[in-house]
């Protein structure tokens, strides 16, 4: 079906032996693949996907996400977190999110976060990638939860910094077992973020800049009032942490929130429930972004396709690459040649 | 013709940058320019010697004695003054964070000759901050640095008392794209710090603060735009007066006045037509020797080939010959300040000055120079300087003689040497250096080197004073790597921010078909076909920090669609290879201009493929002589650029054509 492939796709089989060996060449192409929009690699994707589903999924690793206004220090906090976790000899993976100029500018991107994060020393229980958000709302890009699936295949911690959050970017909830919010001090944004509603995301606050003194304590303490709300889940207390990312200091503490909210999650029995929930809301976005409202009818509709992957809980993934297969199927039927295709090939030709 | 004037000015001193290969060559090299006239000695240290790192260490491999001469103790730096009393000579050193150190070895050696260190003359650049916005010479972070820069200062104040011990920078601003204003205020703002951190460290008396500011003296640049620039070092002046009066309470006003140094602008120095750059770099001297009021202390002038690489000593003889003219032979020495009263100029020194106000102003809202360098805030504004800069020299409103215009020439002489026209070094001399310092190793007290290195560290935690044990370790005959690792392990490391992240330019391209937009559909497409937004990684291999050339590639491969990753300056290929991989790009894009290009660009092919990423395409740019080029190309380069190379989109457009067709694509046309 697809025309003359200029791209070398690796076997999806093959590689998702290789990346749960952790061999980070296969990591890296792994991550390529799941990146890829051609028709071929989406295919690809998918079985790399359900090659790698197996009980871990569900229990092990920690998928953490990171999020908070523009420059509160994410990447310079997740740097001093990386260091805590390397010293307890945990290998670490990160996607980190920048944003990209609108399409009409070219849509190009800085990726700006690595250099933050990583401190010059060669290390291979590391491995960042770094994304542009590609003008998708929501703080992270669709690309990002398949992405950090397949690091957790083969990293111990998972680490997803968004990009800075405004209101309506809450996607981040829909991927980590434990989401962060780093807090600028004395800013508008935390007190916006605060009034929003979307309190209830975080399970971890951290007011960064511990350094600055007075305005971090008032900013912990605004923080520290509305997060014991009603709504919030019982028996977690939702710490609220007074960091300086570059002084390292309160990291220590801090960081061990991450793995008691992780036993937390663990012991309540919440966690493979949580990642049951994500994984769903996931292949449906994905589904939506690659076939669009129409291609989700074709499946028989978000009710239909929820319950599909309920009943095949433990495999969504499976279930992903066959209703995908699906929606192909029926597109070509309906629509001859492949309108994927088809549109490719038109954005080459406007200009060749 | 009338006799000379009998009561002519002094004329400024004349030094030559220089230093290369080994002590023992630079010193040969020294003594022929003092026989030539030159009245001071300016050296350059090769970069393992200015980041704190031994001729031995992996990090310094390709770069020892490359662009400069390489000191790793006492004993080198007795060989780089062999014969030249050093209680006679004026000497300048381009040496920063390891500032403390070099000075050490200096005191050291003038002791060890039996020479009192008061009889001690000469220039440290010592200007930390600066190297965190363009220079790139940087180790510890800003803290540490502005301490090590202050006990400098409260040590020579007191023990040496005729030495310059920091010379703060406005040169390498304007290298970096600053703009005259940028440079008044940039300057003035570290300035400040500096004379506030030594303040507050409480080591001078109130009373001999006075004499602290007067031992402040600056390094400036000078444009092509000499007017301009004339009434700049005027502005200098003026801001200088006023700032350490009001701030600092100076009442003498002999002790305010504005000592400054000069390098003339090298940025605008060509490839193309290199025997115009003379034109440029004597007008470019006009612009600090013409006012009286205003006139620089010490000149040194870049050389013709400056573009090309490295000058050889008739090149450099040819700038010294420059200001020889101008001092001697003009009657530029008779006169008082022949620009005084002037209402123009008086009115362009006045407009600098308020936009230079208005610059501090707004940085010392921001918390200071310190916050803003942390903040990114001053590199961003540095880099939209810059990116102006080279889009006027694109778009032809900024006019570059032989480069954007009168492109058309006749063979040069001066370049058809089998030398290519430059110097070369001695490829045989990071060897020795090495076999050197190893051979020292094993001469010294092991037990006087152990002690003085725990001195010193001892006073980088307490506090105390850096220098009094930093001369021990350099009598004991520490080394540059254990002195720099020693205060690495107290202070940390430090990479400031790359100010790239600058807003997208869309004035021009909204609504518009230009070039850009059209790159941005080629690149847009090219990533459509590829299933993936087009990626780039430019990397900076080794410990050169000319970042211009990798930031603007950078920005300019940002606006017209690709995502681009970049590090910063001074990462091994190993890093840059491991980046490559884990970020999964299409392109890596190297950019050196240091003279390793040989070495370096070698080594990040062999690592990207020891990751089985040879099918990833490399690129290379900078001061890369046309036979080197044919050599990267031959080791599976796909293309070089150099400065010649002016125009950005035409890069681009090259890029996505290395992009299609190394990955079976065919090549877009040339555009209408
Ligand atoms: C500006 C400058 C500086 C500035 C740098 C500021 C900064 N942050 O970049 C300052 C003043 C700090 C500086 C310092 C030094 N410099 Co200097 N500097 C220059 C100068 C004058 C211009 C370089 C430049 O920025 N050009 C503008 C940019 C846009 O051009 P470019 O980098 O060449 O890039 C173009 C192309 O080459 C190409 N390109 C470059 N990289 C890449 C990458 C990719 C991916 C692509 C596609 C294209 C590409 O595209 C660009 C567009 O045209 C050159 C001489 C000259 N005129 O070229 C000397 C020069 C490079 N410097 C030199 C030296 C020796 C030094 C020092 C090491 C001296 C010393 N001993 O201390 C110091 C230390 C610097 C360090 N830490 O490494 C030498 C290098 C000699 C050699 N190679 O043999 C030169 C050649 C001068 C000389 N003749 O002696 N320098
Ligand atoms: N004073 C102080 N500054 C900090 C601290 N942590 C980070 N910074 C500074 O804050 C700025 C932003 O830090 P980053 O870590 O890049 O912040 P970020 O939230 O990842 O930024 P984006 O990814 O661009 O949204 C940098 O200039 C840091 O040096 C801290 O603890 N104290
Ligand atoms: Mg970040």
């Amino acid at each position: 079906m697809s025309p003359v492939n200029p791209v070398n796709l690796p076997d999806p089989e093959q590689l998702a032996v290789r990346i749960m060996r952790g061999e980070r060449a296969a990591v890296a192409s792994g991550l390529n693949l799941l990146d890829n929009k051609l028709a071929e690699a989406r295919n690809r994707s998918a079985s790399l996907l359900a090659s790698l589903t197996g009980e871990r999924w569900l229990n092990d690793g920690h998928l953490i996400g990171v999020t908070g206004p523009p420059g509160a220090g994410k990447s310079s906090l997740v740097s001093a977190m990386i260091r805590e976790w390397r010293l307890s000899g945990r290998t670490v993976g990160v996607l980190a999110v920048d944003p990209s100029s609108r399409p009409e500018l070219g849509g190009g991107a800085l990726l700006g976060d690595r250099i933050r994060i990583k401190n010059s020393s060669h290390d291979e229980g590391l491995f960042i990638r770094s994304l542009a958000n590609r003008n998708q709302l929501g703080g992270v890009a669709t690309e990002v939860w398949p992405m950090s699936w397949l690091l957790l295949a083969c990293f111990d911690i998972v680490v997803i910094e968004t990009v800075g959050v405004g209101q309506t970017e809450i996607d981040i909830a829909e991927i980590g077992d434990t989401v962060c919010y780093v807090a600028q001090p004395a800013s508008g944004d935390t007190i916006q973020y605060l009034k929003s509603g979307i309190i209830e995301i975080p399970d971890i606050f951290a007011v960064n800049k511990s350094d600055l003194g007075a305005p971090a304590r008032k900013t912990a303490s605004e923080i520290g009032r509305s997060a014991s709300r009603q709504d919030r889940r019982e028996n977690w207390d939702y710490p609220v942490c007074l960091v300086s990312a570059t002084m390292n200091t309160g990291i220590k503490p801090f960081h061990d929130h991450f793995d008691r909210h992780r036993k937390f999650l663990a012991n309540a029995g919440l966690l493979d429930k949580l990642r049951i929930r994500h994984q769903s809301a996931w292949v449906m976005r994905l589904l939506k972004e690659e076939f669009g409202t129409f291609g989700l009818e074709l499946a028989g509709g978000q009710t239909v396709i929820g319950e599909r992957l309920r009943e095949n809980r433990f495999n969504q993934f499976e279930e992903y690459e066959r209703m995908r297969k699906h929606i192909l199927s029926r597109f070509l039927s309906v629509n001859q040649p492949s309108s994927l295709t088809t549109k490719e090939h038109l954005d080459e030709q406007i200009i060749v | 013709m009338p006799a000379a004037r009998k009561n002519r000015d002094q004329p400024w001193l004349m030094r030559t940058y220089s230093g290369h290969s080994s002590a023992r060559a630079s010193n040969a090299l020294y003594r022929t320019n003092l026989a030539k006239g030159q009245t001071g000695l300016s050296v350059a240290f090769d970069l393992p010697t200015q980041t704190g790192y031994d001729a031995d260490s992996p990090l310094a491999r390709g770069e020892v004695g490359k662009v400069g001469v390489p000191i790793s103790s006492i004993e080198d730096m007795d060989q780089l003054f062999d014969q030249i009393p050093l209680d006679q000579m004026n000497t300048s050193m381009t040496i920063n964070a390891t500032a403390a150190w070099l000075l050490s070895l200096y005191i050291g050696l003038a002791q060890r000759r039996g020479i009192d260190p008061t009889r001690l003359s000469g220039t440290t650049q010592n200007d930390i901050i600066k190297e965190y916005l363009s220079r790139g010479t940087y180790i510890y972070p800003p803290g540490p640095s502005m301490r090590l820069i202050a006990d400098t200062i409260n040590y020579t104040v007191r023990h040496v008392p005729k030495w310059n011990p920091t010379n703060i920078c406005s040169y390498h601003l304007q290298e970096a794209g600053a703009t005259p204003v940028q440079e008044l205020a940039y300057a003035l703002c570290t300035a400040m710090a500096v004379l506030d951190r030594v303040k507050a460290s409480g080591e001078i008396a109130s009373e001999a603060f006075p004499q602290v500011v007067e031992r402040i003296s600056f390094f400036v640049n000078a444009g092509i735009r000499f007017v301009e620039e004339c009434c700049k070092l005027r502005a200098f002046g003026e801001m200088w007066d006023e700032l350490t009066l009001s701030r600092y309470q100076v009442a003498d006003p002999k002790l305010r006045r504005f000592r400054y140094g000069v390098q003339v602008n090298s940025l605008g120095l060509t490839e193309p037509q290199p025997e115009n750059n003379v034109q440029r770099i004597v007008l470019e001297m006009m612009s600090v020797v013409l006012s009286k009021r205003a006139r620089a202390r010490a000149i040194q002038l870049p050389a013709w080939n400056e573009a090309m690489g490295l000058p050889r000593p008739w090149d450099q003889q040819w700038a010294l010959r420059m200001q020889q003219v101008m001092a001697f032979e003009t009657d530029l020495l008779e006169y008082d300040d022949i620009l005084d009263g002037s209402p123009v100029i008086a009115a362009k020194v006045s407009e600098l000055i308020e936009g230079a106000k208005r610059e501090i102003e707004n940085v010392e809202a921001q918390g200071g120079i310190i916050a803003a360098i942390e903040s990114g805030y001053i590199k961003r504004e540095l880099v939209g300087s810059h990116m102006n800069r080279l889009r006027a020299i694109e778009s032809g409103d900024l006019k570059i003689i032989g480069v954007n215009c009168f492109q058309e020439t006749a063979e040069s002489p001066l370049t058809v040497g089998s030398d290519g026209a430059i110097m070369k070094t001695d490829p045989a001399a990071e060897r020795e250096q090495i076999e050197r310092l190893q051979a020292h190793r094993k001469n010294r007290n092991d037990a006087e080197v152990r002690a003085a290195l725990q001195g010193l560290s001892d006073a980088a935690r307490s506090g105390e004073n850096i220098m009094p044990s930093s001369i021990r370790c350099a009598l004991a005959g520490v080394s540059t790597g254990e002195w720099g690792d020693s205060l690495r392990a107290v202070f940390g490391e430090f990479r400031p921010p790359t100010g790239i992240d600058i807003a997208i330019d869309s004035r021009e391209v909204l609504g518009k078909k230009d070039r850009v937009t059209d790159l941005r559909t080629r690149v847009a497409s090219t990533g459509n076909a590829l299933g993936r937004p087009l990626k780039l990684l430019v990397g900076k291999p080794g410990l050169d920090g000319h970042s211009n050339g990798a930031e603007q590639v950078a920005v300019k491969a940002r606006d017209v669609g690709f995502e681009v990753v970049y590090d910063g300056i001074r990462l091994t290929p190993q890093q840059i290879a491991q980046a490559a991989q884990e970020e999964g790009v299409h392109m890596v894009g190297l950019s050196i201009l240091s003279g390793s290009h040989m070495e370096l660009v070698e080594s990040v092919l062999q690592e990207l493929r020891l990751r089985d990423l040879s099918n990833v395409p490399v690129i290379a740019g900078g001061i890369i002589p046309r036979e080197d080029a044919d050599k990267l190309v031959a080791l599976g380069v796909r293309a070089v650029y150099t400065p010649k190379d002016f125009n950005l989109n035409a890069i681009m457009e090259d890029m996505v054509n290395v992009i299609r067709e190394c990955n079976g694509l065919e090549r877009f046309a040339l555009p209408q």
